[in-house]
């Protein structure tokens, strides 16, 4: 038996650590989605489905910005000293993930624009001409459109996986401490993009499309949970409790319900029995994938500030 | 390059808590708010148990977490002993640093900022010991320098059993603790 006692009581560090609460897990989840957003979105356009006027490559750029923002939003507001956030446009730190995800975000930006740019909306077409022949000469080049799409994936591709990897970097919490993080945010995040556009897509192909694809995503995204559980209970002492924290302690049952069976299996059962026309597509199963993959990012966050090294024998 | 660290003998801490006031007070670190403190530990089973008193504050470690994954370069690792410390004109508070630090010795500060033990590096500098060092009523803790074999620290960790906190998070913590 140990019992450690300490007089230190530090705010948001004791008697555990809960430095991030409500929106480091939205950011993440956000960050995820638009990151799936933007590589769906730069598939279609990639693979030439621009031609169809009703692709959702025309309504994913405007909303992968507002969602974005959003996510900077909840960001900013979980900043100590939110006046001096330019300061990590100053410098660039490699070692950092944080200082990456601010500079992958300066990227991701200008792509997200250069997709809006395919169809200017009438009354700013009116009010800057220029905006809507910039559009027309875009549209009349397919290989300019190949470039935005590639660009939109390979960028959309380094927000998923840097939402995963700016826990994983962070070694002293074990339940952080596996590299896996990085993919299954990745997946995660398409997967609740995929949802996403089932849901919002005009065109009935694009639609089942994407519940097809989900249905991928979501089969790996099961596969990379269990990995990642795989790693954890096969290491130390300390990465084994971690694991325990989400397999059967304080945070299992939103882990099992929210994430695992409301999150993925339900929604998986449904849409696969949707995808060979059995049932008819409903908006409930997207509705779960997306609500499964906040609860993901809640669950891995809260319970990673809870998992430490030295609390192995207290739990 | 001089490499400050702390050695810290248990077997003469009494746990009086000098060490803490005396940083608060040095420091002027905020009510509520503690750059160190006591730690108490019991191990074994009665009646055969082992009780370890120590003196904890920021390891300032040689491969320091709270550097690497800070995105502003508040958090850095100054030239004249390698002590871990915080520019808090450069901090913007996303306390990336206080997840990172496997010893929990990281705060905010009421200011915002993230804070932390700096050695007293002020008194250092002027050929001082830290303030918890100057005021210890039992000597048990000594300050120097880990890269001079033949500091007091370096020959104390020579000649007795020691152990640093959670070695095994990989961060080469510069605080040892002698048994």
């Amino acid at each position: 038996m140990t019992e450690l006692t300490t007089t230190r009581a530090n705010p948001l560090i004791d008697p555990a650590l809960h430095v991030w609460g409500w929106e480091i897990p939205l950011y993440l989840f956000l960050g995820g989605l638009v990151a799936g957003m933007m590589v769906i979105s730069g598939y279609f356009l990639f693979s030439g489905r621009w031609r169809n006027t009703r692709s959702a490559c025309y309504v994913l750029p405007g909303m992968s910005l507002v969602l974005l923002s959003l996510g900077m939003l909840a960001l900013f507001l979980d900043l100590e000293r939110k006046l001096f956030v330019w300061r990590l446009y100053t410098t660039f730190e490699p070692l950092s993930p944080m200082s990456w995800g601010a500079w992958i975000l300066v990227l991701v930006y200008p792509a997200l624009v250069a997709n809006l740019l395919l169809r200017v909306p009438a009354p700013l077409r009116a009010q800057a001409p220029a905006l809507g022949a910039l559009s027309d000469r875009l549209v009349e080049r397919p290989a300019a459109l190949r470039w935005i799409g590639a660009m939109n994936m390979i960028w959309g591709g380094l927000l998923g996986i840097y939402t995963g990897v700016l826990l994983s970097a962070l070694g002293a919490r074990p339940l952080w401490n596996s590299a896996l993080l990085g993919p299954l945010f990745l997946v995660s995040g398409l997967s609740a993009a995929a949802a996403f556009v089932h849901l919002i897509a005009p065109d009935v192909g694009e639609r089942e499309l994407m519940a097809k694809a989900d249905n991928g995503f979501l089969i790996a995204e099961l596969v990379f949970i269990a990995l990642f559980l795989i790693g954890l209970l096969s290491s130390t002492a300390a990465h084994v409790h971690a694991a325990g924290l989400i397999l059967g302690g304080p945070f299992g049952a939103l882990f099992w319900v929210g994430v695992i069976g409301l999150g993925i299996v339900l929604p998986l059962s449904i849409q696969l029995l949707a995808v060979q026309h059995r049932v008819a597509h409903t908006p409930i199963a997207p509705l779960l994938v997306i609500a499964g993959g906040l609860a993901l990012r809640f669950v891995l966050v809260q319970a990673g500030q809870v998992s430490h090294w030295n609390r192995i024998p207290s739990f | 390059m001089a490499r400050f660290g702390m050695v810290i003998d248990t077997q003469r801490c009494v746990g009086c808590m000098d060490c803490v006031v005396a940083c608060k007070t040095e420091n002027q670190v905020p009510e509520g708010f503690n750059r160190d403190w006591i730690a108490t530990e019991v191990r074994g089973k009665f009646p055969t148990l082992a009780l370890e008193i120590r003196t904890e504050r920021c390891n300032h470690c040689d491969s320091p977490p709270c550097v690497t994954c800070c995105p502003t370069g508040a958090s850095h690792v100054e030239e004249l002993g390698k002590i871990v410390l915080v520019d808090p004109e450069l901090c913007i508070g996303c306390k990336a640093c206080l997840a990172s630090c496997p010893y929990d010795a990281r705060f905010i500060h009421p200011e915002g900022y993230a804070d932390k033990c700096t050695f007293c590096i002020h008194r250092v500098k002027e050929g001082k010991d830290p303030a918890c060092v100057a005021v210890c009523p039992t000597r048990c803790m000594h300050f120097g320098d880990f890269a001079d074999p033949n500091s007091e620290v370096s020959r104390l960790l020579a000649a007795r059993v020691h152990h640093a906190l959670i070695p095994e998070a990989g961060t080469s913590p510069r605080i040892f603790y002698l048994t």
